[in-house]
């Protein structure tokens, strides 16, 4: 107790000094934990995929459409029990900049693989029945004030033309990796109007997705469904629900690895702040370790003098970083969730907040520690006075 | 707490100090300082040591004190030998055996006059309570029990001396050793504390090697020794 008593006085003896390091740390755990937590979010999509669904998509690529009948095949392939299809729309919401995702699904198998998406019952039949009815996610529908019942227009860029959707649902998220920015509509709906307009463009598919019976027996499906569209018209990649979404983060993954390195060099930068502040500190005070040694202390004593001063800034600056990582991760959130879905702060975020801020405090008091426990005590005592 | 001088302890030698020799390296040059020293100390003595500057009298005195090691020769007190202790032995000899008198005193500045004096309690084995009790007799014994909860800061530097005073003896140590202890204070406040040193050599026997420049203090001691360029040149008693 007495030990900790004179680490924390000896830890604010020079005020302004202290308070700006812990400041700094502070700032430095701010920023680490927000950068951690754009990384969590780019890969929420990943997280909150499920091992017992599989996306099939065209094998050139994702641009490219599938044949509708594959449906039917699918489904006769051994382990799958639900098949579900749908096309990204690309539609504009007013403009460009209130983008959002939004797709053409068949509702109801839809709704069966994605039982994370909670609809009230009603809302669900209504949906159902209206070929125009399109559902959204809490937070889409917040941010534009859409009630059930308003009518939402939406430009295509895909398929062109000026597309009207009646508000029949709002989902909610069984749990906060659940992305609740998103807006879907009836398939049949969009497949309808492609039939008048370009006929071509009919029945086809931009992806299926798959529920199979046991997640142990997804690889021997993925495998099954390309063997059974192999040497077709369209032959078909399959892969699991995470190897999709891996697939597309991979597209962006220089910007998540600079991301990635500039968290941890935001903390190199704070250690080397911290540890020039505990040099200085160690430097000042080498009399006073001289005399604690004089007095028969040993170096183990001086040396947690030391580190229990560092690492006090260190976790008082981290308790505050992780104070203010919430409400600036909410802001921060709030302002970026076209891009952003889900940006929550991860429990593993403050795990990690928590061990740099340890690391830090630990890296810097190591040398002035060292330094102190060896110095001769007649050298110690001749720099005082 | 502290023994009271007796005839058997009188005379006695608590010091002895053997063909003793110290060097400093200077760049590439090695400097002696203290060259074939020997001389004993007796249990209860009041010694000063003085000299010019670079005489060797403060090198003497830590190595006396255990914080500084020897080139050769030995240092025995109470029969030890400290020049064959490690690091860590002659820390706790320390500890146990030496309290210090500094002419800046030295207090921990965040540590209250209190704190202070108790800091080498902290190495023994003693209860919270006992180490109060020790502290509060430390400190009433140089006339600061009304000022114990007072930091360094806060203190007169003959006040502050005198807690350094108290910490030098709350561990009842074999010897008290005393560097310049009145070169940082006023005439009245270098009385004050030299008239505490001589109190403490005569009333409880503790045995004083002091360094001075100050002819003054050295009055106060029963020996003065003068060392020049590293070896003794006249003893008066």
């Amino acid at each position: 107790m007495y030990i900790l008593k004179l680490i924390f006085k000896n830890a604010f003896r020079h005020k302004l000094r202290t308070w700006l390091t812990i400041l700094g740390i502070t700032i430095a755990i701010l920023a680490f934990g927000l950068l951690r937590t754009v990384i969590s979010a780019w890969y929420a999509g990943v997280d909150a995929s499920s091992s017992s669904r599989l996306i099939t998509r065209n094998a050139i690529s994702i641009i490219f459409t599938l044949p509708l009948s594959y449906k039917d095949r699918i489904r006769q392939i051994e382990g799958v029990k639900v098949v579900s299809w749908g096309n990204w729309f690309g539609g504009i919401y007013i403009d460009e900049k209130n983008f959002f995702a939004n797709f053409a699904v068949d509702p109801k198998s839809y709704l069966e693989l994605y039982p994370e998406l909670i609809l009230p019952p009603d809302q669900k039949a209504f949906f159902f029945r209206d070929r125009k009815g399109f559902v959204a996610g809490r937070k889409l529908a917040d941010r534009f004030g859409w009630k059930l019942g308003d009518t939402v227009t939406l430009r295509g860029t895909i398929f062109p033309g000026q597309w009207d959707f009646v508000l029949r649902g709002v989902y909610k998220g069984r749990d906060k990796t659940v992305d609740e920015t998103t807006f879907f509509f009836h398939w049949d709906y969009l497949n309808e109007k492609m039939k008048k307009t370009s006929p071509m463009r009919a029945d086809q598919i931009g992806f299926y997705m798959i529920g199979v019976t046991k997640p142990d027996i997804a690889a021997d499906v993925v495998v099954n469904i390309d063997k059974t569209f192999r040497n077709s018209i369209a032959e078909t990649l399959t892969e699991t629900e995470k190897a999709f979404q891996m697939g597309w983060i991979a597209m962006s993954q220089a910007i998540v690895t600079a991301i990635q390195l500039v968290s941890f060099v935001v903390i190199i930068i704070i250690m080397a702040v911290m540890a020039n502040t505990m040099a200085m500190t160690a430097r000042e005070r080498i009399g006073e370790y001289a005399i604690f040694k004089t007095l028969g202390f040993g170096g183990s004593y001086i040396a947690a003098l030391i580190f229990g001063e560092s690492l006090i800034i260190s976790m008082i600056g981290c308790a505050f970083g992780i104070a203010l990582t919430f409400p600036a991760a909410k802001a921060f959130g709030q302002e970026l969730s076209t891009f952003f879905p889900i940006f929550n702060v991860a429990t593993e975020t403050i795990y990690m907040d928590i061990a740099a801020a340890l690391v830090v405090g630990t890296v810097a008091g190591f040398f002035p520690a060292w330094r102190s426990t060896r110095i001769r005590i007649a050298d110690g005592l001749r720099r005082i006075g | 707490m502290m023994d009271a001088v007796t005839p058997e302890k009188a005379g006695r030698a608590i010091v002895e100090i053997r063909n003793v020799s110290k060097s400093y390296r200077r760049g590439s040059q090695i400097v002696p300082v203290l060259e074939h020293i020997s001389f004993d100390i007796a249990d209860g003595e009041f010694l000063a040591l003085m000299g010019p500057s670079g005489s060797g009298k403060s090198t003497l005195l830590n190595l006396l004190a255990g914080i500084d090691s020897v080139d050769s020769g030995s240092i025995t007190i109470g029969g030890v030998d400290i020049t064959l202790l490690s690091e860590t032995d002659l820390a706790r000899w320390r500890a146990v055996n030496v309290g210090f008198i500094f002419q800046f005193y030295n207090l921990i500045p965040v540590l209250t006059a209190f704190g202070n004096v108790e800091l080498p309690l902290l190495l023994t084995k003693l209860s919270k309570k006992e180490r109060r009790e020790h502290v509060e007799m430390a400190l009433s014994m140089v006339n600061l029990s009304d000022r114990m909860d007072h930091y360094p800061g806060q203190l007169s530097g003959g006040q502050q001396q005198r807690v350094a005073i108290a910490r030098a003896v709350i561990t009842d140590p074999t010897i008290l050793v005393a560097d310049e202890p009145t070169g940082d204070l006023d005439r009245a406040s270098a009385a004050e504390i030299l008239g505490l040193m001589g109190r403490l050599n005569r009333e409880i026997g503790k045995t004083i090697i002091m360094v001075t420049h100050d002819a003054r203090a050295a009055e106060k001691a029963r020996i003065i020794k003068q060392l020049d360029k590293g070896v003794f040149i006249d003893v008066h008693s």
